[in-house]
């Protein structure tokens, strides 16, 4: 087996008085596409986000390429890491967001080569090199010099997943990256993420999508009040569960 | 519209039958009304007996009031300036998590909104009843400057802090809703993308507050322009300190509060100009859907139609493209 690129044990984490990740067990191997489903308000956003160290945690072990997340070990405490550490570490993991989150200043080859250039410190020539194929690989060749507000929901969000690409990660993160895209913009998105898939990148995908979830993903975690109520095959647990809470929850979202 | 249509209309016998144009009678009657009035209140002060235009055009030009032009000038941008620098610096602060920083930055911003700037240009002017000298010096050492207040701080001086120090409390508020207003999702994307808190706030949010937070600063100049006047109560060699001081010699009122007008409008009209080009720059097509061009600025529009604008380098560049 392929080695555990996210091991996340018992992971807790309240904000204030409301506790949304209550002991979360989550795993994750080297070329996997594992889906998160699962009602809003279920912790499934804020859990991808910990994977990242956007969000810190509470209680629990988080342990992501090998570094335990947000501290590091020294004297027998753990220390929070500095603004440079987080910055490393986040810049080895791509993530895609629900609201895109382009840089409005900047066109399309700017977002992409932002943090080539300012992050891996390349040249700017060579960082809008790697930009333009990038751009080209999730077809958008046509629409390089174009500023976020001159593209589709579909464009921006191909242009964010080149922006992740573009970082060469060895894991990107999904945050429900077609909620917010017009029904017919939905399966440019999807058919981009499929090729990545296809292509043996490390994905966690938090979606809505289940046709998706089954047909590319190879775990399926469903979450519920902060739990992984169930894991598996997506056919294990679209079909076979027998948990009240995921047959409601599939028949809404049907 | 009739003018949208490109096709004649044509008749149940396939003729063509002309629109006839709108007259738009309450328009020319409401227009002349509009008119005739702003006339009439314009020949009231052209025509009048008591003002005498020549004394207006003798004094225009004056070695004073030039004088005072310069230093209303000079006045109007050290203050700006001296507000815009600070007024960051006040945002920055009350944005920190320091909650001592904080509680300084609303305890000016308090003090200098709460108190009229009036007060406190005649503070700062009368500072020297407070603190006769002012002394720099190196801790525990004899190293250091002495001024005597009353010659650091005179009319203008006082007039430069008691005008940018108040600005900044004022413009702290737009750099800070600048600043807020950048997508905090934007600020997650850089962070998520391997940038440092640092490189997030100077590469993604602000260029971006930027944009709204420079258009205002030309209303704040222009503003500025204009509340400089107010120095004639600390006697700062400005242009309505100069036009007052020959108008009590002279009694000659009207005449040099026209004359000082003109010369505010010139420059609030060349204010102006240089705004719609910082705009240009900054605001991109948002601030204009905001604020159209004012008058003067349609005047003055109208007079350099033939003067190209400067680009800023992108848009050359894109231009190029």
């Amino acid at each position: 087996m392929s080695e555990l690129l996210v091991d996340a044990r018992g992971v807790r984490k309240s904000f204030g008085p409301n506790e949304v990740l209550r002991g979360v067990d989550f795993t994750v191997r080297a070329g996997e596409v594992s889906c998160i489903i699962g009602p809003s308000g279920s912790g499934k956003s804020t859990f991808l986000r910990t994977i990242n160290a956007l969000e810190t945690i509470d209680a629990g072990s988080l342990v992501v390429q090998g570094e335990q997340v947000g501290y590091e070990l020294r004297g027998g405490k753990y220390h929070e890491w500095s603004d440079a550490q987080l910055a490393k570490f986040r810049s080895r993991i791509g993530m895609v967001f629900q609201r895109f989150n382009l840089y409005g200043h900047y066109d399309a080859i700017e977002n992409v080569a932002a943090s080539l250039i300012h992050v891996k410190r390349m040249s700017k020539a060579e960082a809008h090199a790697r930009a333009e194929q990038e751009l080209a690989g999730v077809g958008l060749a046509d629409h390089m010099r174009k500023k976020p507000h001159q593209l589709s929901g579909g464009q921006q969000q191909r242009v964010a997943i080149a922006r992740a690409l573009a970082m060469d990660p060895e894991l990107i993160l999904f945050d429900e990256p077609t909620s917010a895209l017009d029904p017919e913009l939905v399966d440019e998105v999807l058919e981009t993420m499929r090729q990545l898939a296809d292509g043996g990148m490390t994905m966690i995908v938090v979606t809505h999508e289940i046709g998706f979830a089954r047909e590319v993903g190879d775990t399926l975690s469903f979450f519920d009040e902060g739990k992984v109520l169930e894991h598996g095959t997506p056919e294990s647990v679209l079909s076979g569960s027998d948990s009240q809470r995921i047959r409601g929850f599939l028949d809404r979202v049907r | 519209m009739s003018g949208t249509r490109t096709e004649p209309f044509r008749g149940p016998g396939g003729a063509t039958i002309e629109i006839a144009p709108r007259l738009h009678v309450s328009r020319w009657v409401v227009g002349a009304i509009a008119v005739a009035a702003v006339l009439w209140a314009v020949s009231i002060v052209v025509f009048n007996e008591n003002i005498r235009w020549n004394r207006v055009w003798e004094y225009l030009f004056s070695p004073r009031i030039l004088e005072g032009v310069v230093v209303t000038i000079w006045v109007s941008i050290a203050a700006t300036i001296l507000g815009l620098v600070l007024g960051v610096v006040l945002a920055v602060m009350k944005l920190s998590k320091n909650p001592v920083l904080r509680w300084i930055a609303e305890g000016y911003i308090w003090f200098f909104r709460g108190t009229p700037v009036l007060v406190q240009l005649i503070f700062w002017f009368n500072l020297a009843f407070l603190l006769p000298y002012i002394t720099l010096q190196v801790p525990f050492t004899q190293i250091g400057v002495r001024w005597d207040t009353n010659q650091l701080i005179s009319g203008s001086v006082a007039a430069l802090l008691g005008l940018g120090l108040n600005l900044a409390a004022y413009f702290a508020e737009t750099v800070r809703a600048g600043i807020q207003a950048v997508d905090r999702g934007q600020r997650e994307a850089a962070l998520a993308g391997g940038m440092t808190q640092g490189q997030t706030m100077r590469l993604i949010v602000l260029p971006q507050a930027l944009r709204i937070i420079i258009p205002p600063t030309g209303n704040e100049f222009i503003s500025m322009l204009k509340t400089t006047s107010l120095i004639v109560v600390v006697a700062g060699n400005d242009l309505m300190t100069n036009a007052s001081r020959i108008y009590k010699q002279n009694n000659l009122i009207i005449e040099l509060l026209i004359v000082a007008s003109l010369w505010y409008m010139l420059m609030t009209a060349i204010a102006t100009y240089l705004q719609s080009l910082l705009e240009k720059r900054f605001g991109e097509d948002r601030v204009r859907l905001v604020r159209g061009p004012g008058f003067s600025q349609q005047l003055i529009r109208a007079a350099t139609g033939a003067i190209t604008l400067p680009k800023s380098k992108k848009a050359e560049k894109e231009a190029a493209r």
